[in-house]
Formats: C-alpha cells, sequence, structure tokens
C-alpha cells in the first residue's frame, strides 16, 4: 500500500510571513490539531464515557423509580447472577457454533466466488455489483424476506420441497433447526463482504507465477492448489478473523426470526443481554454481560491486529 | 487468466446460479408485496398485481409508516452531517500533517475497535445517558447512536480520498500564501467531492438499515425509524404479510438505488474497512 503523502509542517511561507499575526493565524497554524478535536471529542463522549459509565454500572443495582435512576452499590454482586444464569452458558455456545459455522462457510462460498469472478473478465462488475446489495439492505427486512420464505402454509422452500414430495418443516419454528435457519439467512447475508474481500486479494495477485506453472504443465486445479491458494493465505486468514470479530454483532435476523427460540435454541449474546436489559430491567447484571462480550471481543481484536501485522510482512 | 471456451461458460453458469440465489429474496419479497392476501395462499406463480398493500402501509387508517420514513430520513442526514463534519477535519489532519505514529495510530486503532464491538455493549449506558438528557425516543438519540456507529467507516474512507489528492496543489497554493484552512476547503475538499458523496450516501445507508440502537433508544412513532416498524409487524398476531413484504421492500430501495449507481465507491468503502484493520 502506498504511504498517503504528508505535508511539510513548514509555516506557509512569504505571504503568511506578512499577515498581522492574530486569533486566525494563530488558529491557522494549529489547524492540525483543531481538525482532530472533534473526533477525539466525539470519541470520548460516546466511547469512553459511556465505557467508564458500563463499569459503574456492573458493579450498582440500577432502578427506575418515579422516573428518578436509582443507583445503589453492590459491588461483585451481580457476579452471583452470573452463576445462576441459565441461558447465559447456552446463549454463549449457540453464538459460538454460529460463529465458526457461518464465519467458514462464508470464507469458503466467498473464496469460490472470487475465483470464479475473477475469470469472467469484462462481466466482472456486473457480478460483483449484485452480489454486494445483501450487505447494503436492511438486517430486518432480511428477516422479513426469509420469514415469508420459510413460512410453513405459503413460503416458497416449503412449496419447492412439495415439488419433490417432501414435508416440510416449520424451520424457525423447530428447536433443532432454528439456529441453522438464521445460519443460512445469515450466510446469504454477509457471503458477499467476505467475498468483496477476496476478490480485492485475488486481482492483486501477481499473474506471473500462475502462468509459469501453467508453462510448466500444470492443470487448472494444480494451479489453483499449489499456486493460488498458497498466495491468498494471508488474505483468507485477515478476512476470516476480521469475519469472526464482526459475526459476535449478531442481533437482527435473530430478533426477527426467532426471539431467540424456540424456548433457547437460537438464544445468542446480543439477545441476552437485550432481553436481560429490557425485557428484565436488570441493568446492572446487563452491563457486567456486556463488559464480559466486550472483553472476549478485545481478546480476538488484538489477535487480529497482531495476525494482521504479521500477514502484512509476508505479502 | 484466459479460461478455455468450455470452462467460462461453466463459470457463467456457476455464477449465473448464485445470482438467481442473491436476487430470489428480493424479488419474492417484491411478488409478496404485490400480491393479495388470497393469491398468498393459493401459492399460485400468476396473480393480479396489485399496490394495495404499498397503499395500506403508508395511507392505512392505523399506519405510521410515513413518519416511520420521516424519522428514517432525519436520522440518516443528520447523523450523516456530523459525521461529515468531524471525519472530515479528523481524515485531512491524519492523511496530510505529519504525526507521531503514537498518536495517529491511536486514533485509528480507537476506531478500528469501535466499529469492531457489538454494538449492544453501548446500548445500556446510552440508554440511561439519553435518559438522562431528556432526549430518550426523540431522533437526537438515534443520530447521537448512529454518529458512533459510523464514523470509523467514514474516516477511513475519507482518509483514503484525501490521501488521493496530490499535495503538489496544496504546496503549490502555500507558496501563494494560502493557510491550512483555506487549503482544507478551498482544495481538498472540492477535488474529493466525489468522495465524499460516496462516503454521505454510504453512511446514511448504514443509518437507515441500523435496527439495535434504534429499537433501545426511541419507543414511540415519534422517533421509531422503519426497521422498528418492519419488526412490529412481525410481532403481531395477526400478521399482515402483504404490507411486511411491502414494508421490507421499500427499505431495500435506497440499497438498490446505491448498487446502480455508486458501485464502484461502496466497493472501495466496504474493502477498507478490513485493509485499514
Amino acid at each position: 500500500m502506498a504511504r498517503p503523502s504528508t505535508l511539510a509542517e513548514a509555516p506557509p511561507s512569504a505571504g503568511a510571513a506578512s499577515k498581522p499575526a492574530g486569533v486566525l493565524d494563530f488558529f491557522d497554524r494549529t489547524f492540525k490539531y483543531w481538525a482532530v478535536l472533534p473526533t477525539v471529542i466525539v470519541l470520548t463522549l460516546l466511547t469512553i464515557q459511556p465505557a467508564l459509565q458500563l463499569i459503574q454500572m456492573s458493579v450498582s443495582d440500577v432502578q427506575f423509580s418515579g422516573g428518578q435512576l436509582q443507583w445503589t452499590f453492590v459491588g461483585l454482586d451481580n457476579f452471583k447472577y452470573l452463576a445462576t444464569d441459565v441461558v447465559f452458558p447456552v446463549a454463549l455456545r449457540n453464538t459460538l457454533i454460529f460463529v465458526v459455522c457461518v464465519v467458514v462457510i462464508e470464507t469458503f462460498l466467498g473464496l469460490v466466488l472470487a475465483f470464479a469472478v475473477s475469470r469472467v473478465g469484462r462481466f466482472s462488475p456486473i457480478y460483483r455489483a449484485v452480489f454486494v446489495t445483501p450487505i447494503l439492505i436492511p438486517a430486518v427486512a432480511i428477516g422479513t424476506m426469509w420469514r415469508l420464505m420459510y413460512d410453513y402454509n405459503f413460503g416458497i422452500i416449503n412449496q419447492i420441497l412439495a415439488l419433490f414430495g417432501i414435508a416440510g418443516p416449520t424451520w424457525t419454528g423447530d428447536p433443532n433447526l432454528a439456529l441453522i435457519s438464521v445460519m443460512i439467512v445469515d450466510i446469504w447475508h454477509w457471503t458477499s463482504f467476505l467475498f468483496l474481500i477476496l476478490l480485492a486479494g485475488v486481482e492483486s495477485l501477481p499473474h506471473e507465477l500462475s502462468e509459469a506453472a501453467r508453462v510448466d504443465g500444470a492443470n487448472e486445479w494444480q494451479v489453483y492448489r499449489h499456486v493460488l491458494l498458497p498466495m491468498m493465505r494471508p488474505t483468507i486468514i485477515v478476512a476470516l478473523m476480521l469475519r469472526t470479530i464482526l459475526a459476535f454483532k449478531v442481533f437482527d435476523e435473530i430478533f426477527l426470526l426467532t426471539g431467540g427460540g424456540p424456548g433457547t435454541a437460537s438464544q445468542v449474546i446480543s439477545m441476552h443481554i437485550y432481553t436481560v436489559f429490557f425485557e428484565q430491567f436488570r441493568l446492572g447484571y446487563g452491563a457486567l454481560l456486556a463488559l464480559l462480550m466486550a472483553l472476549i471481543i478485545s481478546v480476538f481484536v488484538i489477535f487480529y491486529q497482531w495476525v494482521n501485522a504479521m500477514a502484512r510482512k509476508t505479502m | 487468466m484466459i479460461a478455455s471456451r468450455r470452462q467460462s461458460i461453466l463459470i457463467h453458469l456457476f455464477l449465473l446460479i448464485v445470482l438467481l440465489i442473491v436476487l430470489g429474496p428480493l424479488l419474492y419479497t417484491l411478488m409478496t408485496s404485490l400480491k393479495l392476501l388470497r393469491d398468498m395462499f393459493s401459492g399460485s406463480f400468476f396473480f393480479t398485481p396489485t399496490l394495495a398493500n404499498y397503499e395500506e402501509l403508508f395511507f392505512g387508517r392505523r399506519s405510521n409508516f410515513l413518519l416511520l420514513t420521516r424519522n428514517s430520513i432525519i436520522t440518516g442526514l443528520g447523523s450523516m452531517l456530523v459525521i461529515l463534519f468531524v471525519a472530515s477535519l479528523g481524515a485531512y489532519s491524519l492523511s496530510r500533517f505529519r504525526w507521531r505514529r503514537l498518536y495517529s495510530g491511536l486514533i485509528m486503532g480507537w476506531l478500528v475497535f469501535v466499529h469492531m464491538l457489538p454494538p449492544i455493549i453501548f446500548v445500556g449506558p446510552y440508554y440511561l445517558n439519553t435518559r438522562a438528557l431528556g432526549i430518550y425516543d426523540t431522533p437526537l438519540a438515534t443520530i447521537m447512536a448512529h454518529t458512533i456507529l459510523n464514523l470509523p467507516l467514514a474516516f477511513w474512507m475519507l482518509h483514503s480520498f484525501f490521501s488521493e489528492v496530490p499535495p503538489e496543489l496544496e504546496e503549490a497554493a502555500a507558496i501563494d500564501g494560502c493557510g491550512y484552512f483555506k487549503r482544507f476547503t478551498h482544495i481538498v475538499l472540492p477535488l474529493a467531492r466525489p468522495g465524499i458523496a460516496a462516503t454521505a450516501v454510504l453512511v446514511f445507508i448504514f443509518s437507515w438499515k441500523e435496527f439495535l440502537f434504534a429499537l433501545s433508544l426511541t419507543s414511540t412513532a415519534n422517533a421509531n425509524t422503519i426497521p422498528i416498524g418492519i419488526a412490529s409487524f412481525a410481532q403481531e398476531y395477526n400478521i399482515r404479510y402483504g404490507e411486511m413484504a411491502a414494508a421490507a421492500f421499500f427499505a431495500t430501495i435506497p440499497a438498490i438505488f446505491m448498487v446502480a449507481f455508486a458501485q464502484r465507491h461502496i466497493v472501495k468503502g466496504l474493502t477498507l474497512g478490513a485493509l485499514k484493520g
């Protein structure tokens, strides 16, 4: 990647020197700092402050009484709920299953699509444009679309299955299928994200090596298996890890398709925290769970940054 | 890489199938939204299309969808303006001035981290803050949340667009006595206009589709956005499938426009997130 060009930090010469040194001049000379200030303020007010408040909430009992917030310090009491919370372990397990499955499948499909699209020449922008669409559609709308398709009575999926004489299941209503149904929707939604990143990787590969391999008599499969795939490995690892971190955000589709149910069959961490906050009104305990989640994600992010740095060195 | 004729036909066939899978749910929803309930249950592919569902969705007696559309637009435009102001200044400073790696790395890394954290983590504090400030259930609450949600993306995009403006132009202006602020407003901003426009539209769309914050920080048609309206259809006992499909398809329209008109820029914006990491 090309380094962004920076300007020399010398004061604007000749003309500026003749101007009277006033407030405006001072503002201009220190513009570098003023310009970053809004970003720092926004980040402080909207991330640092909430983070501190989250910590405070997690050691408190927060109640609404008469429109007023009542904070009571309870120390580590909220941890006691963690031991008795039977939903949290299920939500954690479901989230991990969900994340691993969708990320592996999406990466595989994304890679296949990226290789395929890289070979269709002038048609590739058309395919790319269509494949990008799901990322830009509201997840709630996507959930609605699939809800219509999954419908037991008139959904197109069961109608197609009926053509083959198969009695379709209730999909989102079946405890064994609920999580899988949600995964299918996620794969439809997010494969294009991996496709985009991996396509950028494929397009930046040098052609010489694969050409050389072909000249030496390697067939197409061998070229992909032994030349292109190894060269793509750093990109694949980085894309896979990035998607893993982002997959933990899953909420919208589950809220719409199953609400975490039936029972807890498709309950995930985000959904559980939401329920604790807004249906059980246990703000303190919810904050504790949110902090735990932040901690887990932080470990992933640090690991990701490290791998990303390593990958760039080898690329 | 030149594929043989047979191979290239196979590849196209494969991609066309994927194309069908991607477009299928959209077309199915569009079709459902144009059907009356009895046609839906008959399951026939032949029916007389009707706009009744859309009429009911926007102008029905119980409908507040027009209000929700207004709220979505206010929230989208509001957060877009705040983000453009904050991110363009910040990205300009980081892309054009020499910063110690520690400071620039801190800000960039912070943005990456914020982008990666699941939004549910911020929901609790934001809920209490908006209540305390008296902006709960107003568009200000969602504008605030969407600002932080989409700031990282806008920052990276603008950073990359500003870096593409040749520094020679600014150096020439500097020799003519043009100050830093003027160089920013009179040279860099106009030259990066297409990039800024793309960033603005993308930020608007990401606000348009956001669900969790809108759900937690609003409670009535005062500030509820379109995704909340769509979700509430699904929670009714007697689901009005036609209107639900119409709402879902309506919410998709900005995405379709975006893909049709600014595909190249979106691809850039979406992949940047991965590259900046």
